[in-house]
């Protein structure tokens, strides 16, 4: 039985929500800037040409759509079910949706690279072939909670399947993997030390600041959409 | 939380009773009315008939495509049944009375899992001929591994399945949820599964397709074990 959200004290009236929202601004200024610089003053990659440039876009997506955003989505649902405070749900659900934004950048500018790069547009490979099941996971889920008006209700099913999402996908990666393999191993994050140029390392630094930002910015306005809602189709009901 | 969830207090044999009792009523609705698993096998049957009409044996060999074939039919056919595991319960509010009862929430789950289970493996026992039939496979003493597998993935399909179905049953869109929820975690049984009954076609030693009967049973494992711990977070009111 859910006790902290029926005894969670609510607003009388709500907050009027804001036009404009400096920390959104702030990151898609950087975004911008990063985009700028991986463009103009990043030499081009001997081997790959100017295509590679979407490496400082595809990259950080990926690292905040795949891990960030599925992270926070896997905990916070496993945390719901323990611990019944909405806020966990709230944070579930906006991870996802902005989570399925980043990884919707990793599915569109994969295949481009992939068409100058590899000469075609998709390989069954197992690190693309899982995040597009990955994706296709967030979207059942998005369209689960779209299908439970009741706030309890939506909060607890779709927790139970955030929560099995997070056993399947280690599943996914290593049915794909058998399968067959094509896509290069990660060069930031090899264990050994980058085999990037230290300019090229800058660019890409600083693109997955920018992207971060701009993923906590996008998250922190959806979080408190949710709020909004959830507040409003509470006072509703009362 | 209801009085009836006395999962913790149940003894074990009580505890597989009440799943059986449950297992047996949906299969004995099921047995009467006939109606999902008439239109899982007419389904089963017309996909391999339109497989089999768009499939040049020409350009590509039985053997590569029959898999493929049989796995894609035994997901769906499978589909049509679950759909119907909690929309029987559900109407004139009999799942109420279920919940209110003494059996666990595990027991009834297990229940269901169990007639889905049995559900699929009938559906399975008429695909699976009319697959080898008109594909005119000749599956030879190998037979009993592409039972075995059958028996991995249909328990994978069912344990997860059953879960999905009764959370799409709490929802607006039940029949088009299902489908988009359980598909994406259907992979890690379909792909092996399909991989493993290859092998077997192909005549080769079935230690090549090891690996993947151990994702089936790694799968089966961690799965019907997840689903029984979290299904009663699905019907809690």
């Amino acid at each position: 039985m859910s006790s902290v959200s029926s005894a969670a004290p609510r607003p009388a009236t709500l907050p009027e929500p804001k036009g404009f929202d400096a920390f959104l601004a702030i990151a898609i200024v950087a975004v911008i800037a990063a985009c700028a610089r991986a463009l103009f003053f990043t030499p081009i990659d001997a081997m790959l040409g100017a295509a590679q440039k979407i490496f400082y876009v595809h990259v950080p997506a990926a690292i905040i759509g795949l891990y960030f955003a599925c992270g926070l989505l896997f905990i916070s649902s496993i945390m719901y079910l323990w611990i019944k405070d909405e806020r966990l749900d709230r944070l579930a659900e906006s991870s996802a949706e902005v989570g399925l934004v980043f990884m919707g950048i990793v599915l569109v500018t994969g295949p481009v690279w992939a068409r100058t790069s590899w000469g075609t547009w998709w390989v069954w490979e197992a690190r693309i072939t899982s995040t597009l099941f990955l994706w296709l996971l967030v979207v059942g889920y998005l369209v689960l909670r779209s299908g439970v008006e009741s706030i309890e209700v939506r909060a607890r099913l779709s927790a139970v399947m955030g929560t099995l999402a997070a056993l399947l996908v280690p599943f996914i990666h290593l049915t794909v993997k058998l399968f067959r393999g094509m896509h290069p191993e990660p060069v930031v994050l090899a264990p050994e030390k980058p085999k990037m140029p230290p300019e090229m390392l800058m660019s890409f630094g600083l693109s997955m600041a920018a992207f971060l930002l701009l993923f906590f910015a996008l998250l922190r306005l959806r979080f408190r959409w949710a709020t909004l809602r959830d507040a409003r189709a509470a006072m509703e009901a009362a | 939380m209801s009085g009836g969830h006395t999962g913790a207090t149940h003894k074990a044999p009580s505890y597989l009773a009440d799943a059986w009792r449950i297992a047996r009523k949906d299969l004995l609705i099921e047995f009467r009315t006939r109606s999902a698993f008439l239109a899982a096998t007419v389904f089963a049957v017309l996909a391999v008939v339109i497989f089999r009409f768009t499939w040049d044996p020409t350009a590509i060999p039985a053997m590569d495509l029959a898999p493929g074939v049989l796995w894609v039919i035994f997901t769906f056919s499978g589909l049509l049944g679950l759909n119907r595991s909690f929309g029987l319960e559900l109407a004139e509010r009999a799942y109420d009375g279920l919940l209110a009862s003494q059996v666990s929430r595990e027991a009834i789950f297990t229940g269901k899992v169990i007639a889905n289970f049995v559900f699929v493996m009938c559906v399975q026992a008429l695909a699976l001929p009319a697959v080898a039939l008109f594909f005119d496979l000749s599956v030879g003493p190998s037979w009993g591994i592409i039972v075995g597998i059958v028996l991995l993935a249909s328990l994978g399909l069912s344990a997860v399945g059953t879960l999905f179905a009764a959370i799409a049953s709490n929802t607006r869109l039940a029949e088009l949820l299902l489908p988009m929820m359980t598909l994406p975690f259907f992979v890690p049984l379909v792909i092996p599964a399909a991989q493993a009954t290859a092998v077997v076609l192909r005549g080769q030693p079935i230690a090549e397709g090891m690996a993947w009967l151990k994702v089936l049973l790694a799968f089966d494992l961690v799965f019907v074990s997840a689903c029984i711990v979290v299904f009663p977070f699905t019907i809690e009111e």
